[in-house]
């Protein structure tokens, strides 16, 4: 009896967590002001409120009932495709240009491998084809 | 009815309604939305909210069979994100 009360409140907390994380992301998909950074709410914050609810039906089912880890699945499921998805939203926004893009990097010689000394200027083409002058 | 029970009651209905305003929150935001890839976004939050009314609704009930249909609508909702990204990155589904 007393561990089903404590199951009771242990259903009940994971749902409180998982309703409180399930707005906070839906809040932030509607509220933030750019498509990269609306991407960060509801893939991570919502999928952990919706893991929540998860772990709270299963508790239910180990309460009320015989009990199953059948959620599981689908929590695991859940946790493996969101950042999948969320990679490729990503790519739609960079390929929509929806996001600002980082500018290009400067064209200078602070790389060791193009600050080339001048006598070793006619080393360079051959280091396209190294197999044929080695061999 | 002892506190726990009660206390487990009005969190599922505070459940509910969260999850009700979340969808109805991704709706907005799938109506405003300014690109393309906020609607994908929005679409995805409302499967993703949907399997948690799913889920809900198995509590409520006391039924165990709302965890296959939450299982198909997880990953219908996945390969759906996936495709409609696709398409707006290739042109095409399947290449």
């Amino acid at each position: 009896m007393t561990g089903e009360i404590i199951l009771t409140y242990a259903i009940a907390i994971s749902l409180l967590v998982g309703s409180i994380f399930a707005l906070v992301g839906a809040i932030g998909l509607l509220k933030f002001n750019d498509s990269m950074t609306r991407l960060h709410a509801p893939t991570k914050v919502g999928t952990v409120g919706i893991g929540a609810f998860l772990l709270a039906s299963m508790l239910y089912s180990f309460t009320y009932g015989e009990g199953s880890m059948h959620e599981l699945l689908i929590m695991a499921f859940l946790f493996v495709t969101a950042p999948i998805s969320a990679n490729f939203m990503a790519k739609v926004n960079i390929h929509r240009r929806a996001c600002d893009t980082p500018p290009e990097p400067p064209r200078d010689d602070t790389w060791s491998t193009l600050n080339v000394p001048e006598e070793d200027k006619h080393m360079e083409g051959d280091s396209a084809k190294p197999s044929s002058t080695a061999g | 009815m002892s506190f726990a029970t009660q206390l487990m009651d009005t969190a599922l209905i505070i459940a509910f309604v969260v999850a009700v305003l979340a969808q109805i929150m991704s709706m907005i935001r799938l109506v405003l939305g300014p690109s393309t890839g906020d609607r994908i976004l929005a679409l995805d939050t409302m499967v993703v909210n949907a399997i948690g009314l799913i889920v809900l609704l198995g509590i409520a009930q006391g039924v165990r069979i709302y965890f296959e249909v939450s299982l198909i609508i997880a990953m219908l909702g996945f390969v759906s994100t996936v495709a409609y990204a696709r398409f707006v990155l290739r042109g095409d589904i399947i290449e």
